[in-house]
């Protein structure tokens, strides 16, 4: 009930507040529900069914580009493209899993295998001039609702508001069905949840489809919010890290980890970034040294901690 | 014959090591056979094997009239086959409840309902009044008791167990030798893998003796407990 109470007033503060923030408080807050959303997809196969991906950038690639070239070259709507680049980034998915899951690879092997996808795709990317090589897409800013531009920020707070909305409520969803108590399974233990009659393969691909599909929305989000997009920005490891380290230090594999994970780490490295501004891979050495910390001091992250209490 | 389960020429090898050799083995339904052995005799790799756990190098396997033979062990639960191990594997970071859902829910999509089972079967086990405790939390006692709960609760006609009543003090074990009792009197046939050796011969309508892969025995309690070949195995073991 409590929960419900606070809840209810966070929720009424992120829609009731942004017009009256500043516009750089409104765009660390863009960027904080931004990597809570790409947590909250990763969770679904990183948290909830214990795959550690680390090569989540494939799937938000995937989206980015596929509704970026669907837009420059056929004019198609980025919001009809976004749905066409959740649904190649989930065959994607479905494709690499099956041979990784197929093949038995499990924890860093998995890991391993999915971080070598998403280089692959990144280099194919580099190489691709059809899609921009390494000088990457522009989309041109201008102001049309239908085609997923807007005019200044506001707009896509809310839009980044509610896929993040709707990743807790589908989270949610997933924990409280058959599926979710499958996905547990799972993670504990593979042998022990097929003795118990649970398809582990048809499930972490289940798990995977659902979080590719997710990461890729994340995808053309970022190439609408910021017009550009290039192959490292998007099928770079750093996007893969940043999913991955929200939901681990908020809570792999809760259903509001992920948020708590970025309304910490957004801020701090929004700061640090302007702090340490021109020192290449200075942040990135940053998220090593929480990673770290974090896995060693807090292995079930701050929900975990916090319900420990 | 109402064989449930027909093993027939079952083989497997790992390398040159012939951990089970050309084994026959039935269950017929609504009966309790126990798999006994020295260590190392095969008996875990039949059930590992019979499970769907490990492929067989050799030989046929038919549960419920068809073969299980290449099926994965979740297809195999379905059928109606479970099994427990015998290194507990609970679901560690999952309540006690929640490990028994998830043998539940393979009758049942509702979570609610698989969640109602789960309770009249940790219940039956006696483990009830554990029920929201982690798994990891258990004693090795209550580990077994749950184990047992977690593939009873996926409603099988067959159990394999393999060696619940090891590491148990006296009480611990004729609780659970109540327990298949029960069990069994609800219309599930048992396969049980048992070192306890009173506990096996007061349960068993049949033994089957395993010795380095191959059946040297088989039969009546009684008669298998004074087949000199029984003996030797058992001797030659601890001597
Ligand atoms: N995965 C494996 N790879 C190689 N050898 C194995 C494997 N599993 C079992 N073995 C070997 O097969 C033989 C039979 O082992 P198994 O575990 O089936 O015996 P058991 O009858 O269950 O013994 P215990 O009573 O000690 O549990 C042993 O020699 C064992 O070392
Ligand atoms: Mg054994």
């Amino acid at each position: 009930m409590a929960a419900r109470a606070v809840g209810l007033v966070a929720l009424a503060a992120l829609v009731a507040l942004p017009p009256l923030l500043p516009k750089y408080f409104l765009e660390v807050l863009i960027s904080v529900l931004f990597y809570a959303y790409l947590g909250e997809s990763w969770n679904v196969l990183g948290g909830y069914a214990g795959q550690f991906s680390f090569g989540h950038a494939a799937f938000f690639g995937i989206g980015a580009y596929t509704s970026t070239l669907l837009f420059l070259r056929l004019a198609v709507s980025p919001w009809i493209g976004m749905v066409a680049g959740g649904l190649l980034a989930a065959g994607f998915g479905l494709f690499a899993g099956s041979l990784s899951f197929r093949y038995g690879l499990r924890g860093p092997y998995f890991s391993l295998v999915t971080l070598a996808f998403a280089e692959m795709l990144r280099v194919v990317a580099v190489n691709t001039k059809a899609v921009g090589s390494s000088l990457g897409l522009s989309i041109a800013p201008r102001s049309a609702p239908a085609l997923f531009l807007f005019d200044g920020k506001l707009p896509y707070y809310y839009v980044i508001l509610a896929m993040a909305l709707g990743a807790v409520l589908l989270t949610r969803a997933i924990e409280r069905s058959k599926l979710g108590y499958a996905l547990h399974a799972v993670r504990e233990n593979e042998d022990a949840a097929e003795a118990a009659g649970v398809d582990t393969l048809a499930m972490k691909l289940r798990a995977m489809a659902i979080s590719s599909f997710l990461t890729a929305l994340g995808g053309t989000f970022y190439a609408q919010y910021y017009g550009y997009i290039d192959p490292s920005l998007t099928f770079g490891p750093a996007v893969s890290i940043q999913g991955l380290l929200q939901a681990i230090v908020g809570g792999a594999g809760t259903v509001l980890g992920p948020f708590v994970g970025s309304f910490v780490l957004t801020p701090i490295s929004e700061l640090s970034r302007a702090a340490l501004r021109g020192r290449a891979g200075a942040d990135v050495m940053l998220y090593g040294l929480i990673l770290v910390l974090v896995i060693s001091f807090l292995p079930h992250g701050l929900v975990g901690w916090f319900r420990r209490r | 014959m109402s064989d449930l389960l027909r093993v027939r020429g079952l083989t497997k090898r790992f390398g040159g090591l012939v951990a089970v050799n050309r084994l026959d083995l039935d269950v017929g339904a609504g009966e309790i056979v126990g798999l006994i052995g020295p260590n190392g005799a095969g008996k875990t790799t039949a059930f590992h094997v019979i499970s769907g756990f490990h492929v067989p190098s050799a030989g046929e396997i038919v549960f419920k009239g068809a073969s299980v033979v290449g099926q994965k062990p979740h297809a195999i639960c379905r059928r109606g086959l479970a099994r427990t191990f015998q290194i507990v594997q609970p679901f560690a970071g999952l309540t006690a409840l929640e490990n028994v859902m998830i043998g539940a829910f393979n009758r049942t999509g509702d979570v609610a309902e698989g969640r109602a089972h789960a309770r009249e079967v940790l219940d039956f086990v006696g483990l009830g009044s554990h029920r929201d405790a982690p798994a990891r939390t258990l004693t090795l006692a209550d580990r077994k008791r749950l184990e047992m709960a977690r593939a009873l609760a996926t409603q099988p006609e067959l159990l394999l167990l393999d060696e619940v009543m090891s590491g148990l003090n006296p009480t611990e074990i004729d609780q659970i030798v109540g327990l298949l009792r029960t069990i069994h009197a609800r219309g599930v046939a048992i396969l049980l893998i048992e070192h306890v050796m009173r506990a096996v011969m007061a349960l068993s309508h049949r033994l089957v003796v395993l010795h380095h892969g191959e059946k040297i025995a088989q039969g009546p309690p009684g008669e298998v407990a004074r087949d000199r070949r029984v003996i030797d195995a058992y001797l030659g073991e601890s001597a």
